[in-house]
């Protein structure tokens, strides 16, 4: 049971939430809110955007400034919001259609620019809203319902992309350790800067049924089993990381962060004057 | 003393926006609009303001609505591809009820075009760009003067009306350099969008006022907690599929405009009164077109001349209220007919109505418009 202080963080009026039963987006969701309560971050300061999917739909349920985007650009419209009132702290949760297919251009230019937000993947390896569909993660090999023989391109590492294109901090965590979440995503918004998490979860619905995970617990059990943190997975080789989901803190450094030079450069130019 | 400057319309539009209070821009460089875009990456810092060259035309109208959410108002510029992308985001904004200007400089399409040439072909995709019904304001200017002063309008009508406004500009006035007379602040009217008054925890993000069915807009930030999605929604900004919610919804979008139609639009006349042949043209057009009215009338034609400056909402009755003498209205329009459409609408058969269209990215001369003239009269 979530506690007191997660429960008034939501808005429990407009359950039932649309997720199947058993989704994974709950657990993410849940280890979100215990996050921010632990910062002690208070609602109307704290803005969740999301563009479009299954995943996307989690602003909604929460007790905050919300704002549900258009499919893949809801880092554009978070990009204006913290820009515009940088007290605000901003957090973008997508889904990994939404994040790296149709909003890819968006995300590795955030995480180039640097810009003070929390991005939180919720990788399912799936299109879960309509239906099933390949997405840039889909391993190759997986079946969707526009990959009836198998997907053949090669899915994005996320947190490679991350890194590459920036980000000040980049960690990765599954469903399956719901501690490791809520202690990512703490971090992620305490960084100053672009902050990535993706969180590995499942869609039993749309990708589990197709790809002998039906059940919630196939797919949690197939996380447990499969997962190696990340200083034990630089000892092993490339034979023995297949298959295997590498979790931990990739990136955590410190960089000039873009509306902190954005300030620098109205006091140069006197903006601050009036 | 009024400030008296040289300025391109482009410039223009920019010193319009910071005296209308824009603070923020999200942009993508393009051709005509983007002097737009350069002028206000130097500008906006100087105010205090915040320029943001995005990666796309797509994130750069989502960069303004949410800067807009923010409580800053905000404007992006573009001209045709990058109007084409920023579609399905300003019809985010008809949903959601922000308020965003948007100022596409026409430039000859379809496709990439004649991206440095002139052209009037946007005038239908203003109106329908985005998918879904709604009610659009654009604002076309004809001069540099009016860059400034529509673009304070733009951001008015935006503020008050909480949707998108556009000013449909073409390459021809964004470009071309003229005297302005700066209006001294406090001599012009600015619109601030209505805030709520009740306890944050009463707040209810989509009632609107009855009196002029657009709801009080709170910004993220400053102490209200509110849910906005595209999705359509009821009161509460929440997602909703009841069919009576739904409607209402997308009818309330439609009437708050529709109600205040006789406030908003705008147009300009010249010797209407007795004219047989009237003149329909606006934008850079209408200056070639009016000369050619001069040089008609000055031979003792009774001509007139209309010109529409909010193209949407189309002044109809105010046209159709100048019909009385008319027998025959001409169209001259840089596309094959798009405003037209709408001078047939309000004509309905009273008079004959002709169109000339050009879209080789010239500007018509004063004696084509006046052998125009002269083949009706
Ligand atoms: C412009 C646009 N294209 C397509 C869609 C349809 N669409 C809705 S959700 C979605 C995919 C969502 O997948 P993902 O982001 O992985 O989220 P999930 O549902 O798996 O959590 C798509 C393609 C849309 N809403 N908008
Ligand atoms: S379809 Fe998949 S992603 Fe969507 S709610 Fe169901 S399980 Fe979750
Ligand atoms: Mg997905």
């Amino acid at each position: 049971m979530p506690s007191q202080e997660v429960l008034n963080w939501l808005r429990t009026r407009f359950f039932p939430h649309i997720w199947c039963p058993g989704c994974g987006h709950g657990i993410i969701m849940h280890a979100l809110l215990r996050a921010l309560v632990d910062l002690g971050k208070k609602k109307e300061e704290t803005v969740i955007a999301s563009g479009i999917g299954c995943s996307s739909r989690m602003p909604g349920y929460i007790d905050a400034c919300t704002l549900h985007t258009t499919h893949g650009r809801s880092l554009a419209f978070a990009t204006g919001v913290k820009l515009a009132n940088p007290e605000l702290t901003v957090i973008d949760v997508m889904g990994d259609g939404d994040c790296t297919a149709i909003g890819g251009n968006h995300f590795i230019h955030a995480c180039r620019r640097n810009i003070d937000i929390t991005a939180i993947v919720m990788n399912n390896n799936i299109y879960g809203m309509t239906g099933g569909q390949a997405s840039p993660t889909t391993p190759v090999g997986a079946y969707a319902t526009t990959a009836p023989y198998g997907v053949l391109d090669v899915p994005f590492d996320i947190c490679k992309l991350a890194a590459g294109a920036g980000a000040s901090y980049v960690a990765r965590a599954t469903v399956a350790h719901p501690l490791l979440i809520e202690k990512y995503v703490r971090n992620a918004v305490s960084k100053k800067g672009f902050a990535v998490v993706e969180v590995v979860t499942h869609c039993h619905t749309q990708f589990g049924r197709k790809n002998k995970r039906p059940r919630p617990i196939d797919n949690i059990n197939f996380f447990k089993d499969n997962s190696v943190m990340n200083n034990k997975a630089s000892n092993m080789t490339l034979e023995e990381l297949q298959g295997k989901i590498v979790i931990g803190e990739f990136v955590n450094i410190e960089l000039p962060e873009y509306i902190e030079q954005y300030k620098n450069l109205i006091e140069e130019v006197g903006g601050n004057r009036g | 003393m009024p400030k008296v400057e040289f300025w391109q319309g482009n410039t223009a539009v920019v010193m319009g926006a910071i005296a209308a209070g824009c603070r923020f821009f999200g942009g993508y460089p393009i051709t005509p609009s983007s002097e737009i875009a350069e002028i206000m990456a130097a500008e906006l810092p100087k105010v205090g303001g915040k320029f943001i060259q995005m990666e796309d035309e797509i994130a750069s109208i989502a960069s303004v609505i949410g800067a807009s959410i923010a409580g800053l108002k905000a404007m992006t510029a573009t001209s045709g591809p990058g109007f084409s992308l920023k579609q399905e985001n300003i019809g985010f904004a008809y949903m959601t009820e922000v308020p965003v200007v948007v100022i596409n400089v026409m430039r000859g399409g379809p496709s990439t075009g004649l991206p440095t040439k002139v052209s009037q072909q946007d005038v239908m995709q203003a109106r329908w760009g985005t998918h879904g019904d709604h009610e659009t304001i654009a604002l076309a200017p004809a001069s540099v003067q009016e860059c400034y002063e529509l673009t304070i309008e733009a951001f008015n009508l935006s503020e008050r009306f909480r949707q998108p406004v556009i000013l449909l500009s073409d390459e021809v006035v964004g470009h071309m350099r003229e005297k302005i007379v700066i209006p001294e602040k406090g001599s012009y009217h600015i619109v601030d969008r209505k805030r709520p008054k009740e306890d944050p925890e009463k707040f209810v993000p989509y009632k609107p006022d009855p009196e002029d069915d657009i709801p009080p807009m709170a910004s993220f930030g400053d102490g209200y907690r509110w849910h906005v999605t595209g999705l359509t929604h009821n009161q509460w900004g929440f997602p909703t599929n009841d069919p009576d919610i739904a409607e209402e919804k997308i009818l309330r979008l439609m009437r708050k405009v529709r109600r205040f139609k006789g406030e908003i639009v705008k147009y300009d006349t010249y010797e209407v009164e007795d004219a047989e042949i009237l003149v329909v043209a606006y934008g850079s057009v209408s200056r070639t077109a009016l000369s050619a009215v001069r040089e008609a009338r000055s031979r003792g034609m009774r001509v007139g001349f209309f010109r529409p400056i909010t193209l949407w909402p189309f002044p109809d009755d105010e046209l159709r209220g100048l019909l009385g003498g008319v027998k025959s209205v001409l169209v001259p329009e840089l596309n094959c007919g798009q405003m037209i459409l709408e001078v047939e609408r309000v004509v309905g058969g009273k008079a004959r109505v002709f169109g000339k269209g050009l879209v080789n990215g010239e500007l018509f001369r004063p004696s084509e418009i006046f052998d125009f003239i002269k083949e009706v009269a």
